[in-house]
This record gives structure tokens, C-alpha cells and sequence, in this order.
């Protein structure tokens, strides 16, 4: 129970952030009833919402769980977008050069290509990080940058659609990829693919990761005090650079899982990182955040919040209000989970002083026994 | 290749660097109090966006720049505001909230756009203001001295806030609160107040840099700053907290993208490596610090709340 | 500590009450819409990537659909649901199934980008009749129309008038990436001022970008410092171009939309698609039972695409006989504008 007591806070910011939307829809003259009502349905309310739902949470897990261990090596990774686009170009680039794969060689194939991919692309920040003391916010930044325009070179160029070249259409877009990289299909007529079973186990993997190996620990101790940690002996920037390059890793496979679970089964681009993304790599720092900065809390927590977002595009479409009102309250939903964090921290505090109090009621007792 | 060094194309690439990096070296300075008081500001865009909007609704509404910047600046110190109490009072996550704000931005600035406005009309912004004698002189006149108002204040900024920041009482609490807050609220200093004086002046001063975008040029839209909010965060990073250090790595990224987009005009650049040649800012902004190999060390107590002991 | 648990039931139940509040609040709303007069109206979604406002590619659209609306007889005979800056397909694509889903009778994806997704989507549907663009393949699927625009077209026309204006001789275009719509519109204004001006300079410079409106301002600057005393441009980010052209008075030819309100000293005509023309047309097949199969151009001839000159600009009179000239021979045949 107590465990779970903390769980209000982010809730009950989700529900003042959709208050202050409801009156936004009262002022712009929609239902603010009607439009929640959408939002609960095109959530949760049929087997495809639900899908859709799971789909959406599915990049934000991976990107979240890969965000949480950079988180505990104390490094905020907001490279996520570019990653993403790294991975996704990797595992696209090799179901192109090799189609012939079968699923059973193909899939695994692609994941591999696509942690590479997004490895490399969190390496690099934390390389220079550790290496030339540049700020891996600095280089994250401007790594996404370069990573759209890559993503853009390729797509129209190398990459590109030769049937899109012979019709003169051009569409920057790669040809139906092979039919062996598709993720299997979980639920009949709807999206929900086995991209879910790997996020989630790559969530399990990073909490065995972080918690019962050595290099996890490493990670967790430089996070938390890198002088001492340098006393004890660990290497510090190793660290630095290890949580980044998983962290990008993970962002990656999230790649992966936008090309080969999409509709289309074909890596497009609209010229920015969002029309690919969906803005996951910002979004899934806030499922970490929302998840506790823990890949087993991460779950749900992605769930919820691709709940949000899934449920806020059908409000859009409910009540025929401009689809930037759902980014800004996207925006303020995260605010104000951010910000009630403190409570939670303060109800945990309260415990744990309750929880010594206690221990200090009962050692006497237990020396008395002694 | 020679085509590019005739002087009207030189002064223009230059001029343009000055004007491109307007905006977003206001919003960068602004970042720099914020991150010398310890407090991160993700957020810039989206504070950089409804500043921009402001500006922009006021000019059509009023005409009046002067009202435009004023609009721009509160909107930015209400932000800010917001973004101290989460910050500071609230201690969220830094890193996190600010991409809440930034979203919060992009979304309510096209939403008031779409309500308030519908369709993209043309404002007139500051008109260019030739600095006399200064302007006159041959090729350096034009590359500096005939741009708005608005133009120049950004870099009048640069040295303003460099000796608040070096010289002044109120510069050398904002370093100690963010270097060892401890101390600094031992010897009296409120840690909290300096923090929420530095994000509301810093949030400010991103509202004046997305007015200065609007009027600059001349229109609102969607997205405006496409991204340039973000660009002035990692600027501070660039100019290790320094404003002339923030100013130089504005004017690099400013004078990449120009000349870059002059040797595509020219075809010096050819149109099948247009996206890789958009990549140079971004990547010599990066090789830049590689090759310095900077060894100044961010604020101790940056993206770290302070809580006071008890 | 005490107050603190205390809260967790009274937050729960704010939330279920919420819930089921807006549970009840919504099904009243189904049954009130049951009983509308007998006459269903003819239901359109249109999924587009940018704001329907943004005097380019996305408004062209929405402004098409409101003019459908008013002709057929109003929001009783016609019911248009816009979801607009959905650049991110995979919101397009949920869009588009759930639009096809609630039994809309055309579902518009208005964005070359979201093609890949329909193809897969249209079949799960075949009751609805689907319609994307920019684009000239329907699949092979009975209930997909494309349609794209001959912008080559009025691209080329505005070129040849952009050879004739310009003292200069130099010519500039901006540009977002060198794709689809926007690289047919740039190499056919091109064409065209090569065409009437062999010995002319024409600058090209894609920025990168769709959204970055500095970018394109800087780049129109770059082009003016090269020279170039006539400019045009094609994307939504091109209202920063327009906006140092007009500082600089250098003269625009606008295309999507009519640009003219961006700056009416200078735009000397614009390139407006026309989709109206091509949508009666599949509405008419849709009514007669027939959803898709065709795809469509709206060009010059079709009069899709109408070269719509700006009044308040003094256009020499010769020169806008050259464009006419130019349109009808482009109409009649005589003039083959090159498709790169």
C-alpha cells in the first residue's frame, strides 16, 4: 500500500493538468465532457484503442528505460530523437542490403542493427563528454540536429523508393521493406506487435542490469557520488560513456520498432524528427520520470502516458479543436507531474523517518533480548 | 568558388550572421544568469515561441514595437516565474520541466495564433537604424552598423551582463549560489530569491528574443523558432557560462548556417548535398569545443534544488 | 504523514467521478444527434501536416473543402472534420482509421508522407473511400483516389514572367528539401525562366527545412545578395523570404496559396491549387458507388491551378501576355513543361 501511496501525486497532476484543458475546451467552445469522455475511449475504449495505446507507450518505454540509466549515471540524455533516427537508419539500411533474411534470422537482425545504431549515436556525446569536457546537453542538441538532416540526405537520396524516382512523385520515403522485418502482429486487426514483448523485456533486462551486475552498479554508484566512486576505484568516465551508449542503444530499438511496427513498414520522413519520433525522445524522459527513474515502474507508466497522448488526439478529433491544443497540454501535463514530485519525495521522507522511528521503538527490545 | 568573395556577398553572409543570431544570443544570455544561479532552463523554446506570438499579436493589434517588446518581455517574466516556483519552490527536475514548458509553448503559441489571428499577415518590424559616422565606413559600416534596434541591443547585452555578472553584488551572489549554495545561504544570501530572480530575468530575456525573431521577420507561424531556444541552451555549454564566450559560439553557429546557405546559392554547394551540407552548424559548433578543449567546469550546483538543512 | 493518506481516496474519487462523469455528460450527446432530419449529410475528414491556416499546402486544402461545403449546401448537407498539423504519420495514420472507422464517407490523408500508412490502412476499410496527396498512385485499391498538382506547371508559367521582370537577370528560389511537390514546383519555375531567358542565373537553395522560417529568411537574403531581383519559393516556411524580399523590394511569385496579403507591394502573382475541382469530381463518383481508382491532376487546363495575379501590383501589360501565352500554350499542348 505504502508503495504505491506515491503513485497520487503524478496522478492527481494528470488530473489538474486535464482540469486546466477542460476549461481551455470550455473557452474554445467545445464540450469539455464531451471531449473527455473521447479522450477515455480513444484511450482504453475498444481492443484497437487499446493497441494504439500500447503502440505509442511502446518507444517511450524503450526510450524511458534508456533515459533512466543515463539518469543514474547522472546524465541527462536529450539525444534521444536523434537515436532513434540512428537506429532506425541502421536497421533500415540493413533490411534494404540484406531482404532475403528470414523472420526468424531477420528480426533479431534488426534489433541488433538498430542498438547499434542508436549506440553509436550516445556514444559519441559520451565520448566527448568524458574525453574533451563537452557538455553532453551541448552535444546531444546538436547531434539531433545532425541526425535529421541525415535521416533527410538518405531518404531522398540513397535510400529512397526507386518507384518514387520513376514516377517523378519523390516522395522521401524507403520501398515496402522486407516482409520478414515486420514485427508479428499480437492482436488481429489492430497495430499491437511484438515491439511490446521487447520493450517490456528490455525494461526486466536494464533492471537486472542496473541492479544485480557489477557494471549496472558501477553506473548507480558514479550517479550517485563520483568523487567517491573514483576512491573506490571505479572508472568514472567508462561509466559516463557506458550509460550513454546504452541509453542511446535502447533509443535505438525504439527506431526499430517505429519503422518495422508501422502501418506503412517503410522508414518516411516529413523533413523533421518529430514526424518520425512523435517527439518520443522528450516524451519518454517524462515516462521515466513518471515511472520513478526505475525500468520496472517505466512500464506503466509509459502505458499511461501513451494513454494520454493516443487520448488527447482523439479529444482533437472529437471536438474539432486545433490539434496544438493536445501538444500544450502534452506540455502541461508534464509540468505539473514534475512539479508534484516534491510531495512524493516528502511522503517517502515521511515514511522512511516513521520506518527509523520505529526501528528505534523496537531496538532497545532488542537488546534487552541480547 | 571566387564568385563567393565579392564584397557584396561577404558583407551580406556577414550582416546576415548578426541578424540570424538576434534571437537566439538573447535567449542564450538569459540562460547564462539562469545556469550561473545553478537552475537549468529547458524550456527556452517554448518561452522563446509565446514571446515571439505576443510580440507579433501586439504589432498587428497596435503597431507599436515598443508595446511588442514589453508584451514579449512579461509573458517571458510570467513564464519564468512559473518556471522558478517549479524549479526552485517545487524542485522538479530541471531537466524534465523545462521540456514541459517547451511543449506548453509550442502548443498554447500556435493554438492563440490559430484563435486569435487565422492567417499569417505581415508586420513591420524596427526599422534598420544606420548608426551615424559608424555606418559610413566602407564594407565593416554595412556588415555592422545598419541593422534594427533590436539587432544591436543583443549585443550591447553581451557586455552588460558580463559585468553584472563579474563586477556587481548581485553577480557575485548569483556565482555563489550556484557554485555552493550552502555557503552562499550561510553567509546570508537567499538562495531562493537569486535563483528566481535569474530564471525570471533569463525567461525575460527569451520573450525579447522571440519578439526579436517575430519582428526580425516580419510574421508569425507555427514553430517559429524551429528549434532555436534549444540552440541557445547549448550556446551556454559553448561559451562555458561566459556572455562573450555565449556571443562567440552564437556568431559561429550563426555564420556557419549563413555561409552555408550563401555557398549553396552560389552552387558552390551542389543541391544533392543540400540536408548534409545543414549539418555544418551543428557539427563544427561541436568540433569547435573539441578542438579547444575547454577546461572550465560547469556550476557546481547546476540542475541540483537546494533545500536548506534544518 | 496522516493527512497525506488521507488524500489517496479523496484523489481517487475525484477521478472516478470524473470519469463517470464524462462517461454520462457523453452518452446524452449520442442521442441528441440520432434525430437530425432524414437528409444524412456527406461526411469528409481531412488529415493534414501543417496548421490549415499556413497560406500553403494544408490550407489549400481546407480552404477547397469550405468551398465544397458552402456549393453543396452548407454544414447540413456537407460535414467537414479537420485534423490539422498532424506531422507526425503515426498520429495520421490512427487519424485516418478512426475517421474510416466512425463511417466518414471520404477520408482525405493530405500528405504525400502518410501514403505508405493508407496503403496498409484502406483495405482494412473497404466501405470507405480514401483519397491522398501529393501523389499519383492509387495502389491498385478500388477505394483510393490520388491526386497531385501539375505545380510544374504554374511554376513554369511564373518563371518565364520572372525572366521577363527581372533586371538583374538572376532569379531566386527557396526551397525545404529537394522532394515531392516542392522539387516539381522549383524545377519547373526554373524551366520556365530558362526558357525565356537562356543566359539567366537561377539560384537554388533548399534550406533543410519545412519549418524553419529564418532559415529561408537568411537564405532569400543570400540570394538577393547574389544578385537576384526576383524570388519565389514553396513551402510553409517561405513567409520569412517573402518578408525580406518585401524589405528589400525585391519582387515574390507565391505558389499554394494566394500570398499576396504576405506582402502586396511585391507578390506579382501566386500558383493556387484549386482542389475543389478534382474533389467534386470523386464526390460525385463516391454518391454514384464508385470509391476510388482514379487518380487526379489538377493542372491549367483542368483549371485546378490558377495563376491569380496580384491587383494592387502594376504587372507591364506585356509581360502578363507573356504568362497568358504561356498558359495557353501549356494548355493547348504547345508548350511541354519538362517533369524532371
Amino acid at each position: 500500500m505504502r508503495r504505491w501511496a506515491g503513485a497520487v501525486f503524478p496522478v492527481a497532476a494528470v488530473v489538474a493538468a486535464l482540469l486546466v484543458g477542460g476549461v481551455t475546451l470550455a473557452l474554445l467552445g467545445a464540450d469539455p465532457l464531451e471531449g473527455f469522455r473521447a479522450m477515455i475511449e480513444g484511450a482504453f475504449g475498444s481492443g484497437r484503442a487499446l493497441a494504439d495505446t500500447t503502440s505509442k507507450a511502446v518507444p517511450l518505454l524503450l526510450v524511458g528505460v534508456g533515459i533512466t540509466i543515463a539518469f543514474r549515471a547522472n546524465v541527462i540524455n536529450i539525444g534521444g530523437e536523434g537515436q532513434i533516427i540512428l537506429g532506425a537508419l541502421f536497421a533500415t539500411i540493413f533490411a534494404l542490403a540484406v531482404p532475403d533474411l528470414p523472420a526468424g534470422l531477420m528480426i533479431p537482425a534488426l534489433l541488433i542493427a538498430g542498438f547499434v545504431g542508436g549506440a553509436i549515436w550516445g556514444a559519441i556525446p559520451g565520448a566527448l563528454k568524458a574525453y574533451f569536457n563537452v557538455n553532453e546537453i551541448l552535444s546531444t542538441i546538436m547531434l539531433n540536429i545532425v541526425a535529421v538532416q541525415l535521416m533527410n540526405y538518405l531518404l531522398r537520396g540513397p535510400l529512397i523508393d526507386p518507384a518514387e524516382i520513376e514516377a517523378g512523385t519523390r516522395i522521401p520515403q524507403t520501398m515496402r521493406l522486407a516482409p520478414s522485418g515486420d514485427l508479428p502482429v499480437l492482436l488481429e486487426g489492430t497495430r499491437l506487435n511484438l515491439g511490446a514483448v521487447i520493450a517490456v523485456l528490455f525494461a526486466i533486462a536494464a533492471y537486472v542490469f542496473l541492479w544485480r551486475t557489477t557494471a549496472g552498479f558501477r553506473i548507480r554508484a558514479v550517479g550517485l557520488n563520483p568523487h567517491a566512486s573514483r576512491y573506490a576505484g571505479i572508472k568514472v568516465k567508462r561509466s559516463i560513456v557506458a550509460a550513454l551508449t546504452l541509453s542511446g542503444a535502447l533509443c535505438g530499438l525504439a527506431g526499430v520498432i517505429l519503422v518495422f511496427g508501422s502501418e506503412s513498414h517503410r522508414f518516411v520522413t516529413d523533413g523533421s524528427s518529430t514526424g518520425f519520433t512523435g517527439n518520443a525522445g522528450f516524451n519518454g524522459i517524462v515516462a521515466a520520470l513518471f515511472g520513478g527513474l526505475h525500468p520496472i515502474g517505466t512500464i506503466p507508466a509509459s502505458f499511461l502516458f501513451g494513454a494520454l497522448l493516443v487520448g488527447a488526439n482523439k479529444l482533437q478529433r472529437v471536438v474539432q479543436v486545433p490539434a496544438a491544443l493536445v501538444v500544450a497540454l502534452n506540455g502541461l501535463v508534464v509540468v505539473f507531474v514534475v512539479s508534484s514530485a516534491i510531495w512524493k519525495r516528502r511522503l517517502e521522507q515521511r515514511y522512511l523517518l516513521e520506518d527509523s522511528a520505529k526501528e528505534l521503538v523496537d531496538q532497545p527490545a532488542e537488546v534487552d533480548d541480547g | 568558388m571566387a564568385e563567393f568573395f565579392t564584397t557584396a556577398i561577404i558583407v551580406s553572409t556577414v550582416a546576415s550572421t548578426f541578424r540570424f543570431a538576434t534571437s537566439y544570443l538573447y535567449a542564450a544570455i538569459g540562460e547564462t544568469f539562469g545556469q550561473r544561479s545553478g537552475v537549468l532552463n529547458l524550456g527556452v523554446d517554448g518561452i522563446m515561441l509565446l514571446g515571439a506570438f505576443g510580440a507579433y499579436y501586439t504589432v498587428l493589434k497596435s503597431g507599436n514595437l515598443w508595446l511588442a517588446l514589453a508584451v514579449a518581455a512579461a509573458i517571458g517574466m510570467l513564464m519564468g516565474l512559473a518556471m522558478a516556483y517549479a524549479s526552485v519552490t517545487l524542485q522538479a527536475e530541471q531537466g524534465i520541466s523545462g521540456i514541459g514548458f517547451y511543449l506548453f509553448g509550442l502548443g498554447l503559441s500556435d493554438l492563440l495564433f490559430q484563435k486569435l489571428v487565422g492567417t499569417p499577415l505581415p508586420i513591420d518590424g524596427f526599422p534598420n537604424l544606420r548608426i551615424p559616422l559608424l555606418a559610413d565606413i566602407p564594407i565593416v559600416g554595412e556588415m555592422l552598423f545598419d541593422h534594427s534596434i533590436i539587432v544591436y541591443g543583443a549585443f550591447l547585452l553581451v557586455p552588460v551582463a558580463a559585468f553584472v555578472l563579474n563586477r556587481t553584488t548581485v553577480g557575485l551572489n548569483i556565482r555563489a549560489v550556484g557554485e555552493n549554495p550552502e555557503a552562499a545561504d550561510t553567509l546570508g544570501v537567499s538562495v531562493a530569491k537569486v535563483r528566481y530572480f535569474t530564471v525570471i530575468l533569463g525567461s525575460t530575456l527569451a520573450g525579447i528574443g522571440g519578439a526579436a525573431l517575430a519582428t526580425e521577420l516580419g510574421i508569425f507561424q507555427q514553430n517559429l523558432t524551429a528549434g532555436q531556444g534549444f540552440i541557445a541552451v547549448a550556446l551556454v555549454y559553448f561559451g562555458a557560462w561566459r556572455p562573450l564566450g555565449v556571443m562567440f559560439g552564437a556568431l559561429l553557429y550563426g555564420f556557419v548556417a549563413a555561409v552555408v546557405l550563401q555557398l549553396k546559392t552560389l552552387g558552390v554547394i551542389p543541391l544533392g548535398a543540400s540536408d548534409l551540407a545543414a549539418m555544418l552548424p551543428a557539427l563544427i559548433t561541436i568540433l569547435a569545443l573539441v578542438v579547444a578543449v575547454q577546461r572550465e567546469r560547469q556550476p557546481a550546483a547546476l540542475t541540483k534544488p537546494y533545500e536548506r538543512g534544518e | 504523514m496522516k493527512q497525506l493518506r488521507n488524500w489517496t481516496p479523496a484523489v481517487l474519487l475525484v477521478v472516478f467521478a470524473l470519469v463517470a462523469a464524462a462517461c454520462g455528460g457523453g452518452s446524452g450527446d449520442t442521442t441528441t444527434t440520432a434525430g437530425e432530419p432524414a437528409a444524412e449529410p456527406f461526411r469528409i475528414a481531412v488529415v493534414a501536416p501543417s496548421a490549415s491556416n499556413d497560406l500553403a499546402f494544408t490550407q489549400s486544402m481546407v480552404d477547397a473543402l469550405n468551398m465544397i461545403q458552402s456549393e453543396m449546401g452548407g454544414a447540413s448537407a456537407v460535414e467537414v472534420a479537420v485534423t490539422d498539423g498532424t506531422f507526425v504519420v503515426e498520429d495520421a495514420a490512427a487519424a485516418i482509421k478512426d475517421y474510416a472507422s466512425q463511417g466518414y464517407d471520404l477520408v482525405i490523408a493530405h500528405g504525400s508522407q502518410y501514403g505508405g500508412s493508407l496503403q496498409e490502412i484502406a483495405p482494412q476499410f473497404p466501405d470507405v473511400s480514401f483519397a491522398w496527396g501529393t501523389a499519383g498512385d492509387t495502389f491498385g485499391l478500388p477505394n483510393v483516389f490520388a491526386y497531385e498538382a501539375a505545380s510544374h506547371e504554374g511554376g513554369y508559367v511564373m518563371g518565364v514572367m520572372a525572366a521577363a521582370l527581372s533586371q538583374s537577370h538572376v532569379v531566386g528560389i527557396v526551397g525545404p528539401i529537394e522532394v515531392g511537390d516542392a522539387k516539381l514546383y522549383v524545377d519547373g519555375f526554373k524551366a520556365g525562366v530558362l526558357a525565356q531567358d537562356p543566359t539567366a542565373d537561377v539560384k537554388v537553395n533548399y534550406t533543410g527545412s519545412f519549418s524553419d522560417v529564418a532559415l529561408a529568411a537568411t537564405a532569400a537574403e543570400s540570394e538577393i545578395a547574389a544578385g537576384a531581383d526576383v524570388l519565389t519559393g514553396t513551402a510553409q516556411m517561405v513567409v520569412g523570404a517573402v518578408g525580406v524580399a518585401k524589405e528589400k523590394g525585391v519582387l515574390w511569385f507565391g505558389t499554394q496559396a494566394d500570398q499576396t496579403q504576405l506582402a502586396p507591394d511585391i507578390v506579382v502573382a501566386s500558383q493556387v491549387y484549386h482542389w475543389e475541382v478534382v474533389l467534386r469530381q470523386m464526390i460525385d463518383l463516391i454518391k454514384g458507388g464508385t470509391l476510388g481508382g482514379n487518380a487526379y491532376v489538377i493542372d491549367l487546363a483542368n483549371g485546378g491551378e490558377v495563376i491569380s495575379y496580384n491587383p494592387g501590383f502594376d504587372l507591364p501589360a506585356e509581360v502578363k501576355q507573356l504568362g497568358e501565352d504561356t498558359i495557353a500554350g501549356i494548355k493547348d499542348g504547345s508548350i511541354a513543361v519538362p517533369r524532371s
